[in-house]
């Protein structure tokens, strides 16, 4: 082997040395990255039942229940007063109209 | 010359006086009987077992169902003296329908409150477009547009105001019978009639309850109609002279 030749052989080996540290690297640095792109957990493959909801998922039934009666009361209070308001204009009216019919037929007379 | 007819001595108006003593004597009775069912429906609804699946949320069914049973009696009214007075014309009845509808507006408006109350907690939404849902907003509608055609319709209104009426009372039984013949994810109305004992009283009771403050309303509802138009019929003859 002539001295060209060795370092001709030298040089390749080097290079060679080179190309594996770099795919070692790429390969460690690349799993290392598809590792982390991984969800710490699998995903979720199947819904197990369960007995109750928890307290906090719970919406509360009392105030739903409350809310619906007492509209029920509001609403029947609140058109029973709107009766009471137009039968008292309209007695009034009809009142008033009476007293100037009366009025007219003792001018009349 | 003759004499003006008033309130009390227009002979035309003899059918009207009757039926306002009759509100009159009516109406206080009515009143006491439908707040004193009021008023002990809660004891009672406290004191019935919770649904094994609703739990607590299952007691607005008291109110619900009753709230709905009012208005489709208001509807029937509705629609019967609505049909009188389109083929015989008698004003009475008409008053009567104008009251009614208005009832069944009130009363439908207390189920449509009720029920998303119910079924945000027993469904998880306010509000589903199925057949029993959307055929309850479209009764309460057609009774909404009753009553806009009788404050705004002008003369003639009172026959066409009619027709609706009668179209009113008409999907009825589709929206009764609506959870039997489509899918939907209102319970069935089958549920009622086999309610057991403790279900059931609270239920009744409640049922009684709006039934008889239905009536008292449109005992009141009535005599204002009547009101009314004996003071048109005063102002009318007050113009005449």
């Amino acid at each position: 082997m002539t001295r060209l030749d060795r370092r001709g052989s030298d040089h390749a080996m080097a290079v060679a040395l080179g190309l594996a540290v770099v795919v070692l690297c790429t390969v460690w640095a690349g799993g290392e990255t598809t590792v982390a792109a991984q969800p710490p957990e699998a995903a979720q493959d199947e819904f197990v039942p369960m007995g109750d909801i928890p307290p906090e998922d719970q919406l509360p039934a009392a105030p739903l229940l409350v809310a619906a009666y007492s509209v029920v009361w509001a609403i029947a209070i609140g058109y029973m007063w709107t009766i009471w308001r137009r039968l008292g204009t309209v007695e009034q009216e009809l009142a008033d109209v009476s007293r100037r019919i009366g009025e007219r037929e003792q001018s009349q007379e | 010359m003759r004499a003006i007819e008033t309130s009390e001595n227009m002979p035309e108006n003899s059918e009207g006086r009757g039926q306002l003593s009759m509100s009159k004597r009516l109406f206080p009775v009515l009143t006491v009987v439908s707040l004193f069912l009021f008023v002990t429906a809660p004891i009672i609804i406290v004191r019935a077992p919770y649904e094994s699946t609703m739990g607590l949320v299952q007691k607005i069914f008291y109110f619900h169902f009753p709230s709905w049973m009012a208005m489709f009696l208001a509807i029937f009214i509705l629609g019967v003296a609505s049909g009188i007075y389109l083929f015989r014309r008698t004003p009475a009845a008409d008053r009567l329908a104008v009251a009614a509808a208005e009832l069944a507006v009130i009363f439908g408006l207390m189920g449509l409150i009720t029920g998303p109350l119910w079924g945000v907690k027993a469904w998880g939404v306010w509000w589903q477009w199925d057949a029993r849902l959307t055929m309850a907003v479209i009764l309460e509608l057609i009774l909404v547009a009753y009553l806009l055609l009788r404050q705004y319709g002008g003369a003639g209104s009172e026959r066409l105001a009619a027709g609706l009426g009668i179209f009113a009372m008409a999907n009825v039984p589709f929206l009764y019978v609506s959870t039997e013949m489509w899918r939907t994810v209102h319970p069935r109305t089958s549920v009622v009639p086999t309610l057991p004992v403790e279900f059931g009283i609270p239920l009744w009771w409640s049922f009684a309850g709006f039934i008889v403050l239905c009536l008292a309303l449109l005992s009141v509802r009535s005599r204002l109609e009547e009101q009314r138009a004996t003071l048109e019929r005063l102002y009318l003859a007050l113009e005449e002279e």
